[in-house]
């Protein structure tokens, strides 16, 4: 009745309905299809630089943020507002590491990280006092604090924080010891995609073996039966991991600017908290499988990014191929639970 | 011609590994009230499914007025004048009456119409409702009346009721029985699914038992009486109407849980409960009695530890067995497994690690100690029948020896035999020392079990002496008392 094959197979059947569709639209905008996916496959597989240095560079951040949503909607809530929380994470990492990019890396680099994963969890904690306080739909408020935090960095890259010329609407970039070490000497690839792995690998093991786990898992199931059955204080526990899933966006935030960017301006994000929403959903919000997805979507974003370059196709590609994802999994899901009614 | 309305013909319908439903029949004849009936579990909602397009058999025919149809979904089966009433209703409760009526309709929207066709169906059926009124603000009774207009709009000529006296109190039932006997008398078709044995004999023109997914039994009721339906329903052979005995303690233990002026609120702050004072004693079975709305979901909650008090003081002790009245929505998490289910119980003070394999090992032990039918502990609570899954809640909830234990409504929409195990452990759980506070709305269920008695009325509780009539003329007195 419950035979995981059959889920993998649904989640394989929705992949192929997107590449389909995917070549439709190239036909439709007039691009050569093996042309343009060439280009794609070079760009996300081609080469050990395109592995190392732009697909798993991408996937970096999309793995940080999709363990975020698949905690929170694990929890019951509705946290869309990862971008937000990365984007606060980023700046507060920036900040910070600008104050002590003199100190030695073994204290200054854990430091920014700490401070990043603090303002994630601080930002997405607005959202949750707002919603136990006065009951505010966190669907809104984490929806509304994103712009909010967009707007924050326009305002710091173009005052507090801006270059010392004044000249770009940027910060000055991180001195190397907040710099987060490369793995592969030559390539992109930094240690926060390690770390990532490791978070995804403590986040299964919290969910499935923890007591604490079992909590947030109860609550996402049931509220009602959460409290009844099992006595648990379920608005406290969907804010703790409201929470934590805000420092695990902010946490992504402040590894793109220690490994990728090293400096602060507007658009460091392209939509990351966003993208990460399907990761988390095409990996049914588990966390060892949200690694899959979010490999999926870094070679998809190096790939579309390659397309645009080499084949000159528009990279909005790669958003257009996220939402048939969102869409894909939820009617599938839909005809799944239908048919097994 | 064919005097037949409803005809299912060796029905096969499976779920994966489970058999639902084996060569199932029922012949339903045209304005008659023919009653379904059968244990939790027996198929008699799988195979109503299969009659309204809801589900797709495996095997077997449809025959509606004598002519084989194959519905594709349930509003082919409106189309071709069936209407249901599921056990679970399905209405919008943001939506008016009429909303909800006119839904499912076709063309455009007009309130004003919509109000007036209402209001002649109301007039012309005798079912009140007010046309204008929210559902969410209906009582249950009333709900159930709009789903049955709903259901006459649509021109139903037969009407499926899936349980419809689950929910309602005697005198509702009384109501509902009367106006599907007029609906009959007219020249419609009634099929009533039910457990309830007296009531199918006492309003059916003719039965149709169902059992393990097959039918073994059609025959007018007239001809029957309750010992046979048992009998036909559980397979088994008995002595005399179902028992439920325990032994009556002469000395009673120590006072294990206490309310004292203690007040509470329901979820939108109105009062609900008048301060009031209750103690319970260990090895007695306190029975509380009451209507709907009167303030005995509070208590239940006060008792059970999981609703704080607005005013006065709560002593309760630390383990406490708590049997809630909405299973699927309060008791457990159907996605969950069994063992995961029992995990919920010790939830909010457990630290570390969880104990799977230990965990898995005491859902085996109330799996076996209860009866549950589950093939494994990995089963998903959702795979079992009503019955089944509330022996499972009931066993979680006794197997820690809880010094309190509250049952709230725990054998509604059971069958006999499962009414019986849940009735005998409460009993058995007194005896063994707990204290055990019993909540029905079935004074006959309450009266052989309580060693005192509780009515709750207007959030005021009072204790009368344990029996019938004087618990009735206390309902009654409070009643007048308030009005």
């Amino acid at each position: 009745m419950r035979r995981p094959d059959a889920r993998w197979a649904i989640s394989a059947a929705t992949v192929l309905v997107i590449v389909l569709a995917v070549m439709a639209l190239l036909l439709a905008g007039g691009h050569g299809i093996s042309g343009s996916l060439a280009a794609m496959w070079n760009g996300a597989f081609g080469s050990t630089y395109a592995v190392l240095s732009a697909t798993l560079v991408r996937a970096t951040p999309l793995l940080f943020v999709g363990l975020a949503v698949g905690l929170a909607f694990r929890a019951g809530v509705l946290n869309i507002g990862a971008e937000g929380q990365l984007l606060a994470g980023a700046t507060m990492a920036m900040t910070i590491g600008l104050l002590v990019g003199g100190l030695s890396r073994t204290l200054a680099l854990p430091l920014v990280l700490i401070a990043g994963a603090g303002a994630g969890a601080a930002w997405a904690g607005v959202a949750a006092w707002l919603k136990q306080r006065f009951g505010v739909l966190e669907v809104i408020s984490t929806l509304m604090l994103n712009f909010v935090a967009n707007y924050i960095i326009s305002w710091a890259v173009r005052g507090p924080l801006q270059e010392p010329t004044h000249v770009y609407p940027q910060t000055v970039e991180l001195s190397d010891a907040v710099r987060l070490p490369t793995l592969i000497a030559g390539q992109r690839l930094h240690l926060g995609f390690v770390l990532a792995l490791a978070l995804a690998l403590a986040l299964w093991w919290f969910l499935t073996r923890t007591a604490a786990g079992f909590r947030v898992r109860a609550v996402g199931a049931s509220v009602d039966a959460a409290r009844s059955a099992g006595g648990i204080d379920a608005a406290h526990t969907a804010a703790l991991a409201f929470i934590a899933s805000g420092a695990l966006a902010g946490l992504g935030g402040a590894s793109e600017v220690t490994g990728v960017t090293f400096a602060l301006y507007e658009g460091i994000s392209p939509g990351y908290g966003y993208s990460a929403i399907a990761v988390a959903l095409l990996a049914r919000l588990h966390p060892l499988a949200i690694i899959g997805t979010a490999l999926l979507f870094g070679a998809l974003e190096a790939g579309a990014a390659a397309m645009q370059r080499d084949a000159n196709v528009p990279s909005v590609i790669a958003v257009v191929i996220e939402a048939l994802v969102v869409l894909g999994v939820l009617a599938l899901d839909r005809a799944r639970s239908r048919r097994m009614s | 011609m064919n005097d037949t309305a409803l005809v299912l013909r060796a029905i096969d319908k499976r779920f994966g590994a489970t058999t639902a439903l084996v060569q199932a029949s029922l012949a339903v004849r045209r304005g008659t009230l023919h009653a379904v009936l059968g244990e939790n579990g027996a198929g008699k909602t799988t195979l109503m499914r299969i009659a309204f397009g809801m589900l797709h058999s495996d095997a077997g025919t449809v025959e509606i007025d004598g002519a084989e149809v194959s519905f594709s979904s349930s509003a082919d089966a409106i189309r071709h004048g069936l209407g249901m009433v599921h056990q679970h209703f399905t209405l919008v409760p943001a939506m008016t009456a009429a909303e909800n009526i006119a839904l499912g309709g076709n063309g455009l929207f007009r309130a004003g119409d919509v109000a007036a066709q209402v209001r002649s169906l109301v007039e012309r059926t005798g079912l009140a409702v007010a046309p204008d009124a929210r559902v969410s603000t209906l009582g249950v009774g009333a709900q159930q009346r709009v789903e049955i207009l709903k259901a006459l709009a649509h021109r139903a000529r037969t009407l499926i009721l899936d349980e419809p006296t689950a929910v309602l109190t005697p005198r509702e039932s009384e109501e509902l029985f009367g106006w599907l006997r007029r609906f009959v008398a007219e020249g419609g078709t009634v099929v009533l699914v039910t457990h309830k044995l007296q009531e199918a004999l006492s309003v059916a023109d003719e039965v149709t038992v169902l059992r393990a997914g097959t039918q073994v039994l059609t025959a007018p009721a007239a001809g029957l009486d309750v010992h046979a339906l048992v009998r036909a329903v559980t397979g088994e052979e008995r002595t005399g109407p179902p028992l439920r005995t325990r032994t009556r303690l002469a000395t009673r233990g120590p006072c294990v849980a206490r309310l004292v002026d203690a007040s509470a609120r329901d979820a939108r702050g109105v009062v609900r409960l008048q301060p009031v004072t209750i103690e319970c004693f260990a090895g007695e079975i306190v029975g509380i009695a009451g209507v709907e709305g009167s303030g005995v979901h509070e208590l239940v909650r006060l008792l059970a530890g999981r609703l704080a008090p607005t005013s006065g003081s709560v002593m309760l002790p630390t383990t406490i067995g708590f049997v809630p009245e909405d299973r699927l929505r309060d008791a457990v998490i159907e996605t969950f497994s069994l063992t995961e289910n029992l995990a919920l119980r010790d939830a909010a003070t457990r630290t570390g690690r969880m104990p799977w394999p230990a965990l898995e090992a005491q859902t085996g032990t109330v799996i076996r100690a209860h009866n549950v039918r589950a093939p494994s502990p990995a089963t998903p609570v959702g795979a079992l029948s009503g019955g089944n899954q509330q022996k499972f809640v009931l066993g979680r909830e006794l197997e820690a020896r809880p010094a309190l234990v509250v049952a709230e409504n725990p054998v509604r929409g059971l069958d006999i035999l499962a009414t019986e195990h849940v009735l005998r452990e409460l009993g058995i759980s007194a005896d063994a020392g707990s204290a055990v506070v019993l909540y029905s709305g079935d004074l006959d269920e309450l009266l052989p079990m309580a060693d005192r008695m509780f009515v709750m009325f207007a959030g005021a509780l009072s204790e009368v002496p344990v029996n019938r009539s004087a618990v009735a003329s206390a309902m009654v007195g409070a009643m007048v008392g308030a009005s």
